[in-house]
């Protein structure tokens, strides 16, 4: 074989590295506010995992009282004071306010911020091969709105009336009457601010995300080079930009209902016999406005979870992922649809049966790709030379959940069977398994995929072992029942089930779930444990730990501001080729020319080579000696 | 390029992708946001609208003097891009001079139109939910006129620093592309209005 020189050309690469700036810095630039996108990921991370705690707490709290209904709650008096009753039982307001502020908390600070705001921040640059986000101040602004809204969120907990109680969805007329619920008090404004600032840092990231994946791109990393981590943070950028002002609509029209005297959403409502003054308003409208962002956000969640899965699970299948193209366009479809199926929230308010068809053929329209990207991932995990990291353990266990929460997605879905089923417990394990297990579950194997690249080390694998299998096990335990406690008919957000003869068949059950539910949030210090420790004590990681062809593993162990010391990489290859026949290893890094690989190139990877030759100056195929 | 025809050289080039100024398509972006924000008012009102007990709005006159000032302010804007271009700096300092005061111009018709919707009878609390609405486009609107009067008042700040011109064009054009699409947008809610009443 004659000898194969590769060089890239030097003259094309040089204006796409803005000087690459080496100052010092002081604590307060490096750790506080800082513009470098890996540490503001950290900054997001670590609030989102304070969250999550936080957030798990509260549904132990709720689970306590379902569960165990005459338990006394007495030693809880010194955390909770007055929201526990003389009786020593949980206020029922505040139960309201329990559920109100676990859902919150979980969908918008864990799941959304916690989420994209970590990976979208960490790999986004690193993987299309950027030194940064396009605008590295206004991503650390991003990160100080979602720190500010999560103060005044926090602080609604310290108030005499409480936090917010109205449910995550914050329906009117209740969460607009001050006078109806303490929770719809002091609390319901201060989420109401909360959330219009957590606005804010959405729209700061996502636009953010969205302009450097198209712009800030490397040498060589077209759209179909993109790993599916990009493609999915891009979308969900693009879902969030488009549906979160709408949310913000919604609350402001709110706030001037509660506090300015106007009826966007009110109308003829009696208190104590008395009439309102509001008339003319429709709380049906604020549903549509909820919703037309609620659906969307749901993939706003999922989606970003799914592109994590999708990386993971190739690399540790050795495999390319099965339908590379197949899967970014059913992420296209899933983002279109999900603008459009909005009223399958909606079937009971009244609302036109003709029209419910309409959404109910939509809805179920979504389950083709969904099915799609399931049939994927366990074709990419079949005949796959797979090792078990832990990542991968709660990758394939996001696929299981996302596989049995979808299809009660598909009873739902049909506005029939929606109408028994609606606001039960049927729809809490409907999307606690799709939504909150699949994409946490998708959070914890990004971390522990990523962990080598943010931290430098390792995480315990053992102990990745113990928590994965805790914790799903758990959620199954405490999710699966519900659906049978749903399908008996029982509602959600209920204070107590034993008032009701049908439901007290269930209280053995109901105690198994919260046993279950203490279990799995108990596992997660094992987690947190090995989270912190490893930071610290974990073996010092490998360059390329899994042996993975994405550009974040060609940057040094610790990546300082900048992310490469030299020039950006160029990338010549998609993300997958993982055991590609011939190949010398059994993956190829997305820096290797296909010159390089002449053993392993397919006949239309060496087409292009060729192709490219022809284009004058850029290749030149100069001599053929044989 | 080297000519040693001894051995097989292969130099592969890796394409730089497509991009446009980030600072520009994020400013794009920003600008859908709004657009979604008063789709989500505006859609509202529609569905409001169909709903018994709608009362008319009756739309405020000065609203119409102030859309033509809207359209001088563009105009007057697209005369400072184009003396930029020209490096025309006297010229660009005046014509951004007079796109900020049409601006505030503007502002101060639209706190005239509140005026005569009250003489009008049409409050924002208290009264029909469309006089609610009436309220709240102008003043959403206004609140983004006033984002855009600081960023015309930051690029007037650079001209005097010799920071805009024909070479360094980008602020002064993502501050016209913002200022058409206020106007844009109010004429959308102007006419929106006028369409639905
Ligand atoms: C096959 C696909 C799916 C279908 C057909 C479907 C259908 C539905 C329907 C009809 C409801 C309303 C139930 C009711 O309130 O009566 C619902 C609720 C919900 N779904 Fe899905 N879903 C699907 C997938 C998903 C996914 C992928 C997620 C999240 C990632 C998700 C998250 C949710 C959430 C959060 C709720 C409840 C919201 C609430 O009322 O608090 N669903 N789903
Ligand atoms: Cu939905």
């Amino acid at each position: 074989m004659a000898t194969t020189h590769t060089h890239t050309h030097a003259d094309v690469h040089h204006h796409d590295d803005h000087e690459h700036e080496h100052h010092e810095g002081n604590f307060w630039t490096n750790y506080i506010f800082s513009q470098d996108h890996k540490v503001i990921a950290k900054q997001f991370l670590i609030t989102g995992i304070f969250w999550a705690l936080f957030g798990g707490t509260l549904s132990v709290i709720f689970r306590l009282q379902l569960g165990f209904p005459e338990m006394n709650l007495e030693w809880m008096r010194p955390l909770l004071g007055g929201w526990i009753t003389p009786e020593g039982k949980i206020d029922p307001e505040f139960y309201l306010a329990l559920v109100t502020m676990h859902g919150t908390i979980m969908v918008f600070f864990v799941l959304t911020a916690g989420l994209s705001g970590t990976f979208s921040n960490f790999l986004i640059p690193l993987q299309i091969g950027a030194r940064d986000m396009a605008s590295g101040f206004m991503n650390m602004l991003s990160y100080w709105f979602f720190f500010l809204s999560s103060v005044i969120m926090l602080s609604s907990f310290f108030i005499e009336t409480g936090p917010a109680g109205g449910g995550w969805t914050v329906y009117p007329p209740l969460s607009a009457l001050p006078q109806a619920i303490q929770g719809s008090g002091l609390g319901m404004t201060l989420w109401l601010v909360s959330m219009a600032l957590f606005i804010v840092s959405t729209l700061l990231g996502g636009i953010n995300y969205i302009t450097t994946v198209i712009n800030m791109r490397t040498r060589g990393m077209s759209f179909t080079r993109m790993p599916l981590t990009i493609w999915a943070f891009f979308f969900t950028a693009i879902i969030g930009l488009l549906s979160f002002p709408v949310l913000f609509a919604a609350a402001l029209l709110l706030i001037f209902d509660r506090s300015f005297g106007t009826s966007f959403f009110l109308s003829d409502i009696y208190i104590g016999g008395e009439a309102l003054s509001n008339v003319g308003g429709s709380p049906i409208l604020f549903q549509h406005l909820f919703w037309f962002l609620g659906h969307p956000e749901v993939y706003i969640v999922l989606l970003p979870a799914l592109g994590i899965t999708s990386e993971i699970i190739a690399t540790n299948s050795r495999k390319p992922i099965f339908g590379y193209k197949a899967m970014i366009g059913s992420m296209l479809f899933i983002a279109i649809l999900s603008f459009i199926v909005w009223a399958h929230h909606m079937f009971v308010t009244g609302m036109n049966p003709f029209l419910g068809s309409i959404f109910m053929l939509l809805t179920l329209i979504i389950a083709v790709p969904s099915a799609v990207k399931i049939f994927n991932y366990v074709t990419t995990l079949w005949k796959g030379n797979i090792r078990f990291t832990s990542g991968m353990l709660f990758s394939i266990g996001l696929v299981s959940f996302f596989l049995t929460g979808g299809i009660t997605g598909i009873f739902l879905g049909n506005s029939a069977i929606d109408i028994q089923l609606h606001d039960t417990y049927f729809v809490v394990a409907h999307f606690h398994l799709v939504m909150g297990s699949a994409s946490f579950f998708g959070m914890l194997a990004g971390i522990y995929h990523w962990y080598p690249k943010m931290f430098g080390r390792m995480m315990n694998e053992k102990l990745g072992y113990i928590h994965f299998w805790f914790t799903f096990v758990g959620v199954y335990m405490v999710f699966f029942p519900m659906h049978y406690i749903g399908i008996a008919g029982f509602p959600r957000r209920y204070y107590s089930f034993t008032n009701f003869d049908f439901a007290s068949g269930f209280t053995d059950l109901n105690s198994l779930v919260s046993i279950a539910a203490i279990l799995t949030l108990a596992a997660q210090f094992i987690f947190l444990f090995n989270f912190f420790y490893s930071m610290f004590r974990g073996r010092p990681a490998p360059a390329n730990p899994w042996n993975s062809t994405t550009l974040e593993w060609t940057t040094p162990r610790n990546p300082g501001h900048g992310n490469w010391p030299g020039e950006i990489p160029a990338v010549y290859r998609w993300p997958y080729d993982y055991s590609k026949p011939g190949a010398k290893e059994d993956f190829i890094p997305q820096t290797v020319p296909f010159s390089e690989t002449p053993e392993s190139n397919l006949p239309h990877e060496n087409e292009l080579i060729k192709l490219e030759s022809s284009n004058g100056d850029a290749i030149v195929v100069e001599g053929n000696k044989h | 390029m080297s000519s040693d025809i001894k051995d097989l050289r292969i130099v592969e080039e890796a394409k730089k992708p497509l991009a446009m100024n980030p600072k520009k398509f994020a400013l794009w972006l920003f600008m859908i946001s709004v657009v979604m924000l008063f789709g989500a008012w505006t859609s509202a009102y529609l569905v409001k609208r169909a709903d018994a007990g709608w009362a008319e709005i009756i739309l405020p006159q000065i609203f119409q003097l102030n859309t033509i000032i809207v359209a001088l302010s563009s105009i007057s804007m697209i005369w400072a891009v184009r003396s930029a271009r020209r490096d025309n700096i006297d010229q660009l300092k005046i014509a951004l001079g007079v796109s900020f005061v049409l601006g505030i111009i503007f502002l101060v018709g639209q706190y005239m139109a509140y005026g005569q919707m009250v003489a009008l009878n049409q409050y924002f609390s208290g009264s029909n939910v469309s006089h609610s609405f009436l309220w709240l486009f102008p003043w959403a609107h206004g609140l983004h006129v006033v984002s855009g009067l600081v960023f015309v008042l930051i690029v007037w700040g650079n001209t005097f620093k010799f920071n805009v011109h024909s070479k360094s064009m980008n602020q002064l054009e993502m501050c016209a592309t913002y200022w058409h699409f206020l106007g844009g947008l109010w004429l959308y809610l102007f006419i929106f209005l006028i369409l639905n009443p």
